[in-house]
């Protein structure tokens, strides 16, 4: 969670500094969800799809840092080599399947993961996250359906951080229950919190176990919160919350939540997690350097992996 | 190379049928493709053949190779792209591509650019096949030509076969082919005959036009059932003494411009025909080329013949007013004869 933590404030500095263009959408805030879920996983056999705040989902699934920091800054060493971005993050070979940027598009995809794995017999499960404001998209009402009907191991983890870019869960969900969205499909679903870590993980292998074993889809509703922007461009949040609100959900902090468990139980003492946090940071600062080291594209490249088998006509 | 004469429609059944006893991956997807056995009968038996086996099912009543769909473009073609990133190779069956409009977010935003976005990392062996252009009377949701947009989209491949053994070689090609290929059947051709080759190998490479018939004082240059249509205006060109080409352009992308050029070059004169609405249609970008490429062969303007700028029509008198015949093949030649 710590080096999430970190690592996105330098993707944010990376931003800042002119080194990252685009969109770029930070997970700050919401550490202990993916933290929770994707280590519950077999992870490089199990497939993994989420939308465009995907920096968190790499990590943990165990891509190089170096080159998701390098991806975010368009670099010929990041994941696909400066063609995807921030939001396009994937790492196939460990099953990490993106970063997609149209909200609620990559859901059906998700679904088709799991029905392969359905169609070949293997016992896969697959985590298909996705945000609040997706959870409105026809698209994936349409997953939801035939996921069910085709019964696939599909979870779908709606992150609830509360707000579809800069509208209030209330102002786009008529109903605010999202978990609810399971129902009329038959499938199992239930609200849970993403903030408390050990909780997270609980509910989350309680999850992945029933849904390995019993082959059928399951939604889940994971309440969180993000203490950042909607995007690294989204520079005026008083536009949808107060400062106070953002104070108020930082007392539930996953990291601090996580401190404190780890102190009052003499787990661990204020020190040491002090000297962890710095060695944690100073990791994620190696991470950013190594990757500003790496060089921009050749031009050369831009027709690259169009199609697997030819090149597209060139010139303009 | 010994053939057999068969449908347009057997044609696409028997290269599905081949490639799916060839290779476990291959699977179908769509609307009414199962036990309704296809709204054009193009599947017609694949369910009994493929779905019923007891080991097929993935839960009761789904058959798992003939995947009967909810009415949800963007659902089906979305799932498909999923199962094809993990090495599946999904043929979805539009009911019309018309309805292929729905899932244009997943076959352009997504599929297209998948394969681009990952820096190779995945493939998506995926075929979105179906009719495309104007049947019977369906009016003016159902009649659309949509090749020409997918053919602008950089990631897709585009094949639009006008015979019987050019349908069956494409897909065998399509269904082979580790990139998302949109394959579209005019439903107007579903009906007519032709000698396809035996051999179960039997293919066609994508970027290879056809030369439909030979001839020296122009070209025609079409694709799919306006194919067709330039060969009976040929014919009819030919009883006034002029030799006209027809050159079946079959792949719309990748396109194959020498072959196109190399006939421009021959005879100096051409009309690029095709059913889609006029105005931005695909052969507008055949005919710009051809301009731009060929301007010292050509002793005329490139003349164009398109469907009607207007919605399909329902009435008989009116859609058949809207789609490119022989006489308008002919008014076109004239014009630059």
């Amino acid at each position: 969670m710590l080096f999430i933590r970190h690592f996105e404030r330098f993707s944010e500095r990376a931003y800042r500094q002119g080194k990252a263009g685009g969109y770029l959408h930070v997970y700050i805030g919401m550490e202990a969800l993916a933290v929770g879920w994707l280590t519950q996983i077999r992870q490089g056999y199990d497939y993994v799809i989420t939308a465009y705040r995907d920096h968190a989902h790499a990590l943990l699934l165990g891509s190089d840092p170096v080159a998701c920091m390098a991806e975010i800054m368009g670099r010929r060493g990041g994941l696909s080599r400066g063609k995807g971005g921030s939001m396009h993050l994937y790492d196939i070979p460990r099953g990490f399947f993106g970063g997609w940027g149209i909200v609620g598009g990559h859901t059906p995809l998700g679904a088709g993961l799991a029905f392969a794995s359905k169609y070949r017999g293997e016992d896969r499960v697959t985590l298909n996250f996705l945000g609040d404001g997706a959870a409105n998209a026809g698209v994936f009402f349409e997953s939801l359906n035939m996921a069910a009907l085709y019964e696939v191991p599909c979870i779908f983890i709606i992150e609830n951080n509360e707000f579809a870019m800069g509208t209030r869960l209330e102002y786009h969900a008529a109903d605010t229950e999202l978990h609810k969205r399971g129902y009329p499909f038959g499938m199992k679903h239930e609200r849970l919190d993403g903030m408390d870590l050990l909780q997270v993980r609980q509910d989350a292998k309680r999850i992945i176990d029933w849904v390995r074993e019993n082959q059928k889809p399951y939604l889940v509703e994971v309440m969180t919160y993000r203490f950042v922007g909607h995007g690294a461009a989204d520079n005026d949040q008083t536009l949808y919350r107060t400062k106070d609100e953002v104070e108020s959900a930082r007392q539930r902090d996953p990291i601090a939540l996580l401190m404190d468990y780890l102190t009052s139980n003499n787990l661990m003492t204020r020190e040491k997690i002090e000297a962890i946090d710095a060695e944690t940071e100073a990791e994620a600062e190696r991470v950013y350097e190594e990757a500003d080291d790496s060089p921009h594209p050749d031009p050369s490249e831009v027709y690259d992996d169009v199609y697997s088998d030819m090149t597209p006509e060139v010139g303009h | 190379m010994p053939t057999i004469e068969m449908t347009y429609r057997d044609a696409v059944r028997q290269a599905m049928v081949e490639e799916m006893d060839a290779n476990p991956d291959v699977f179908l997807m769509g609307e009414d493709i199962g036990r309704y056995r296809g709204t054009f009968r193009v599947t017609e038996g694949l369910y009994d053949k493929y779905g019923v086996e007891k080991n097929d099912f993935i839960v009761p009543g789904i058959a798992r190779r003939v995947v009967d769909t909810p009415i949800v473009e963007p659902g089906i073609v979305g799932f498909a792209i999923g199962a094809a990133m993990v090495g599946l190779r999904p043929i979805v069956e539009m009911m019309t591509m018309s309805f292929s409009i729905l899932a244009l977010d997943q076959i352009i935003n997504h599929a297209a650019k998948i394969h681009y976005m990952t820096a190779g990392q995945a493939k998506v062996p995926l075929v979105i096949r179906g009719p495309g252009g104007a049947a019977n009377q369906l009016s003016a949701q159902h009649s659309h030509s949509v090749e020409g947009w997918y053919a602008h989209v950089p990631g897709l491949k585009v094949v639009a076969p006008a015979t019987p053994a050019c349908a069956k070689g494409l897909l065998r090609t399509a269904i082979r082919d580790d990139n998302p290929v949109i394959f579209t059947e005019n439903p107007g051709l579903y009906g007519i005959k032709g000698d396809v080759p035996e051999d179960r190998e039997f293919s066609i490479p994508f970027g290879k036009a056809r030369i439909a018939r030979q001839g020296t004082d122009l070209s025609l240059i079409a694709y799919s059932r306006m194919v067709h249509v330039c060969l009976a205006a040929a014919e009819q060109l030919a009883e006034r003494g002029i030799s006209a080409e027809v050159v079946d352009v079959r792949s719309l992308l990748p396109l194959d411009t020498e072959t196109i050029f190399a006939s421009v070059a021959k005879t100096h004169r051409a009309v690029v025909v095709y059913e889609d609405w006029k105005n931005g249609g695909y052969g507008a970008e055949i005919a710009a080329r051809i301009a731009e490429e060929c301007f010292d062969d050509l002793d005329a303007p490139v003349g164009r013949v398109g469907g009607l700028n207007v919605p399909m029509p329902y009435s008989r008198v009116l859609e058949l007013e809207c789609i490119p015949n022989a006489d308008d093949v002919l008014a076109a030649v004239n014009k630059i004869a």
